[in-house]
């Protein structure tokens, strides 16, 4: 499984980043970027889940789950 | 001057009648299940939708509504008020696709790297405060603590004297509370502000430093300098934008905990919880209400929107609305599924909301560090800002 951001629909809240770290990371503008590959680690599933449950603007994804 | 007493908020709202200054929670989930969108005739015209799913529609309808002021009050933009795309205070005023080239080279200097940078500062400028009210057993968090905290750092990033604070909390009253002034008054009123910001922009010109003014001086779009009412407007908006909102979301997160000790006790034992109670206070007690103008005659969910409407785009409202949040009336420090909207959805989501989040945290920290105990001295003696921006503004607490 891994995760993604709509870049056209991510505003920057940072909100993917927060709580996911190891996933996500922000760009210079404050935007949400995947690390990576966007694979979810082992013990990553939860911040996966909620990185999606928090984005404001249903930005964020999981596929391949 | 002061308006009529509200008799309906359905088909007369007012947002700075006494009931929604006081409390406008029941005002929202009243219209919720009535409207979902009421109406009033006063400011020549304002709409209100209540429902989450209609302000996220309104805010990314750019083909509808404009953002060309987003105070709601007496007047209108005339033929003398810069026109769209730019308008007032870009890129708040201002509609795509200008609006994005003014975003842009605004966020580099609100990201969260840049933003981390300035911590330590506002942990000094708190604890700082803190100390200087010596050993109190009463204090007042709005008056003596939170509105010191947005002033000083977003002087500091301006490059304005950090002694000029008064005279910004004063100008930023007039634009966000001065609403129900006569028009040509509220104008007037405005005046002061700009032979403060040009003698600041002189002053930066003849001696550039390193800060956000003489950024916003040298910076180019397209090749080009901006224009110096670009540059005005932009100081405008970080001043209006950045003082009342943080000094209100500080605010009414220490009312809050003050009213609630379960919460408190809970934050001081589990300071990890601190992630989740600041974007439940955020969604709870979101201080900001947007506004936007419809731009030509439409109908939106069954009511005829006119040209030229106030819509009161309440991310408060939203961001109670049960249809999206479980328990929305309730405030769940631990709350894991927050998907709130304080601060906007869309393109114009708070180009400050990195700086925000970092002063809330931080001002909560020192704050429940120096006093692990207090309690609202006076219920009755707590008073709330009008308008567009809701925290408090008188906060009597006993502390200790």
């Amino acid at each position: 499984m891994h995760v993604a951001i709509d870049a056209s629909r991510c505003q920057g809240h940072g909100r993917c980043f927060s709580i996911a770290s190891a996933l996500f990371e922000s760009d210079e503008l404050g935007n949400g970027v995947v690390i990576a590959d966007g694979t979810v680690g082992p013990g990553q599933e939860h911040h996966a889940h909620m990185a999606v449950a928090n984005c404001p603007e249903g930005a964020v994804s999981i596929e391949g789950a | 001057m002061a308006h009529l007493p509200v008799a309906d908020f359905a088909t007369d709202f007012d947002h700075t009648d006494p009931a929604w200054v006081n409390d406008p929670y029941p005002i929202y989930e009243d219209l919720r299940a009535r409207c979902p969108v009421a109406h009033s005739d006063r400011y020549g015209g304002a709409w209100l939708p209540v429902r989450h799913e209609d302000v996220a529609s309104i805010a990314s309808d750019h083909e509808h509504f404009t953002s060309r002021t987003v105070v709601v009050n007496e007047g209108r933009p005339g033929p003398q008020a810069p026109p769209a795309p730019i308008g007032v205070a870009p890129p708040i005023t201002s509609d795509p696709p200008f609006h994005q080239l003014a975003r842009r080279l605004l966020l580099p200097a609100f990201s969260p790297r840049a933003i981390d940078e300035l911590e330590g500062f506002t942990r000094e400028l708190c604890m700082q405060l803190l100390d200087g009210l010596g050993d109190v057993a009463e204090l007042d968090a709005a008056i003596d603590y939170a509105q010191h905290i947005p002033v000083g750092v977003i002087a500091k990033m301006l490059g304005f004297p950090p002694e000029d604070g008064d005279l910004f909390r004063g100008f930023v009253h007039i634009i966000l509370e001065g609403v129900d002034l006569p028009f040509e008054e509220r104008i007037a009123s405005f005046e002061p502000l700009g032979d403060y910001f040009e003698a600041q922009i002189i002053d930066h010109q003849e001696h550039p430093r390193d800060d956000l003014t003489t950024f916003l001086l040298n910076v180019e779009i397209n090749g080009q300098r901006l224009e110096m009412r670009h540059v005005f407007g932009t100081m405008v908006l970080l001043l209006a934008a950045g003082i009342d909102t943080t000094w209100s979301a500080i605010g009414a997160s220490i009312w809050h905990l003050a009213r609630t000790g379960a919460d408190r006790e809970r934050l001081v034992a589990e300071p990890k919880l601190m992630a989740t109670a600041i974007e439940e206070f955020l969604r709870a007690y979101a201080p900001v209400t947007m506004a936007r103008l419809v731009k030509e005659d439409f109908e939106f969910q069954g009511r005829a929107m006119k040209k030229d409407d106030w819509v009161l785009l309440s991310f408060p409202a939203a961001n109670r609305d049960p249809a999206v949040f479980e328990r929305a009336d309730e405030v769940l420090i631990d709350r894991e599924v927050n998907r709130h909207a304080a601060f906007g959805l869309g393109v114009h989501r708070c180009v400050g909301s990195n700086l925000a989040r970092m002063e809330l945290r931080v001002a909560l920290e020192c704050f429940l560090e120096r006093f692990p105990e207090f309690h609202v001295a006076d219920e009755s003696a707590v008073t709330w800002a009008r308008g567009q921006v809701r925290g408090p503004r008188t906060l009597p607490l006993v502390v200790g």
